[in-house]
């Protein structure tokens, strides 16, 4: 029998768990500024983590869904993005959404039960958290369909989890962006864990990444723990497809190393040994033991930079903290843009009652 | 100005709004070179080209995803489900984020998207065919659901549901696709959402009715007439958010109310319709109100079809029941 056709999956590292790097590395890692702010941002991005979940056991938040573990992934896909990209995350990429200009004190909005979260300081054109898994896939490839139709150079990337490539709606977008050679990344995250099922059980595919194969585009699996190669395969990604190359779907293998959410507890289905091996190829201290290595990281430097995420972060807590809630109206000024009558009485209502509780 | 069918003047509205708004663009299954299995959208990929006119893979949750990223992006898609029995798979998609785009984002991201599906059975379709969920959409905050049941009222409420900034789901009655014609002027004019149309004024009761429905109703109303009953006929055209005003305004001065519609009675539209009267109009009454619908079956296949739509009989005799003491 002949072969009508093969396919190959590659891994892309460019720093191992120690830092070392194990392959030609791409500009930026070897500018001080764009490592010190890449850096900055993943650590504040896990200060602000253990923020928000100290702030929900106390009360102060709803359930909040930590991105400890994935700090490379999310803030080098906020590097390798462009401000006129679009990106549709799912609900956990702070770091890049940070890296995009939007404000910690909009995700504690949100998470505190506030629609004015997703209102925020970032991009217009960047969409919302989107709770229904995988949903989101199809607003990227809408988004890059808008682009391909007026002919902008601009690029969008969805979000999706390991979990998330299970849902039809994740294969009809790669589908439709391979066939209509949209300029769209999907990003898979692949932290092992959709909440208590591990990827094993998730599907039988050796990668999440050749997933991409069926839908006829590029697939590449990358080191979700290493920002640097994060960051220059979504480069490439994306500049493929501001190019009008297509989409493409890349993997990044990272660890959930916190609960689902706080509403989750992960000891119920998973072993600690495994916890504890995942916490030794983290991606902070490989980033740091490089710029320590190539860019004279200090202690000091460190300890200053952690004393200024918490102060920022905190900040953010007393921003969040002194807001005054939505009057009951909210609920009812942005269901239509043009209020039918029905809505008009209903907010009366509402507003007779607003305050007084259930009771 | 010509003698056009409904399925004509859909096609009519919109090529004109190809033509005047560029962030339209149309997309759905075999919508392009075959211009949709009805022909809604007959020639238009051939004048606007296969961008603005797409023919999409087929999965119709793709559809309204797409929908919801394209629009919130500042394009106005205007998409075909083929028929409504495959527009299920769409309904994450249409609930979850394009219903409430608007309000999760605080105005900031909309979705003005128009989704449009043939509604309803009587022309002899196969199974899933020939369904009328108009019920499920109306339960959904964030989205208009609107039906015409003319020519002039398709052309004219497909282009104000084009040019509205919410999403419309816009349900086309295939039984009157091509049912009679009427001249309709393509003038770009659009009609009001949110309201009612007066089809026949009447004193004696009231019907309110919508889409294909509106055919039966209006011959039943002339049958009324032959024996003395004047019959109001209105047409609902929204269904969400549903003209209560006018009903009740109609209601006072008829005192009866009868409800039509195809789609099962079992929380369907006209519950609501008569619940709205009950607690607003309950004294104008001078007769307990009468629904005539589908009944609470799966839609039969055609050979039953006409079994399970409202007929002019029915009709008649649910007008008749209200005035019996």
């Amino acid at each position: 029998m002949k072969a009508v056709a093969e396919f190959k999956i590659h891994y892309v590292q460019m720093l191992d768990p120690s830092g070392q790097p194990v392959a030609d590395l791409p500009a930026f890692a070897h500018s001080r500024d764009e490592l010190v702010k890449m850096y900055r941002m993943m650590v504040l991005a896990r200060t602000f983590d253990t923020k928000a979940v100290n702030l929900q056991r106390t009360g102060k938040l709803g359930t909040y869904p930590s991105c400890l573990g994935h700090e490379a992934t999310h803030v080098g896909a906020g590097a390798a993005l462009r401000p006129e990209d679009s990106f549709a995350p799912v609900y956990r990429e702070i770091g890049t959404q940070y890296w995009r200009g939007v404000r910690m004190v909009e995700t504690l909005t949100y998470w505190g039960g506030d629609e004015r979260g997703n209102d925020f300081s970032g991009p217009k054109h960047d969409f919302p958290w989107s709770v229904p898994i995988a949903s989101q896939t199809l607003h990227a490839a809408g988004a890059a369909m808008a682009f391909k139709i007026r002919r902008e150079p601009r690029c969008a990337l969805a979000y999706v989890g390991d979990g998330g490539t299970s849902e039809g709606a994740f294969y009809e977008a790669i589908n439709l962006a391979g066939a209509r050679k949209l300029p769209v990344v999907f990003l898979v995250v692949n932290n092992r864990w959709a909440i208590s099922v591990p990827i094993e059980q998730q599907t039988a595919c050796a990668t999440l990444a050749q997933k991409a194969i069926a839908a006829g585009i590029p697939g590449v699996q990358v080191d979700g723990n290493d920002i640097i190669a994060v960051r220059d395969t979504l480069e490439q990604a994306l500049a493929r497809g501001r190019r009008g190359e297509g989409p493409t779907v890349v993997e990044a293998l990272t660890y959930r190393l916190s609960d689902h959410t706080t509403a989750d507890d992960a000891t119920r289905y998973r072993q600690e040994a495994e916890v504890k091996a995942a916490w030794k190829i983290e991606p902070l201290i490989r980033t740091r033991a490089f710029m320590a290595a190539t860019i004279g990281w200090t202690d000091a430097d460190e300890q200053l930079l952690k004393t200024e995420c918490a102060q920022q972060v905190e900040a953010a807590v007393q921003e969040f903290l002194a807001m005054p809630k939505q009057s009951s109206d909210s609920m009812f000024d942005y269901v239509f843009a043009n209020q039918p009558v029905r809505l008009t009485v209903q907010k009366a209502l509402a507003r007779r009652y607003s305050g007084k509780g259930s009771h | 100005m010509a003698q056009i069918t409904m399925i004509e003047a859909i096609t009519m509205a919109h090529a004109w709004e190809l033509e005047h708004d560029p962030s339209v663009v149309l997309l759905g299954e075999d919508i392009g070179i075959n211009g949709g299995v009805f022909r809604a959208t007959a020639g238009l990929q051939q004048r606007f080209g296969s961008e603005r006119v797409q023919d999409t893979p087929l999965a119709e949750g793709m559809i309204a995803g797409m929908c919801v990223g394209m629009a919130a992006q500042g394009l106005k898609p205007v998409a075909e489900i083929q028929f409504m029995g495959f527009i299920y798979p769409a309904i994450d998609q249409i609930v979850n984020h394009m219903s409430r785009m608007r309000n999760r984002t605080r105005g900031r991201m909309s979705c003005p998207v128009v989704i449009r599906t043939p509604h309803g059975g009587g022309i002899r379709s196969p199974e899933h065919h020939s369904e009328s969920v108009e019920a499920l959409f109306a339960h959904i905050p964030g989205i208009r659901v609107v039906c015409p049941s003319t020519p002039a009222r398709a052309y004219g409420l497909l282009l104000a549901a084009i040019r509205d900034p919410d999403p419309v789901l816009f349900l086309e009655p295939v039984r009157i696709y091509r049912y009679a014609k009427q001249e309709v002027a393509n003038d770009g004019k659009a009609l009001p959402l949110d309201v009612c149309f007066l089809l026949r004024e009447g004193t004696d009761v009231t019907i309110v009715t919508w889409g294909a429905m509106t055919v039966e109703t209006l011959k039943a109303a002339t049958q009324l007439a032959a024996e003395g009953i004047s019959a109001e006929v209105i047409d609902l055209a929204t269904i969400s958010p549903i003209d209560s005003e006018a009903i009740l305004e109609s209601v006072a001065r008829t005192g009866r109310l009868v409800i039509v519609h195809e789609a099962a009675r079992n929380c369907g539209v006209g519950a609501e319709i008569a619940a709205i009267v009950a607690e607003q109009g309950l004294y104008d009454l001078q007769a307990p109100i009468q629904r005539v619908t589908g009944y609470d079956t799966v839609m039969p296949y055609f050979k039953l079809e006409h079994d399970y739509l409202p007929s002019v009989a029915r009709i008649v005799d649910a007008v008749h029941a209200t005035f019996v003491d």
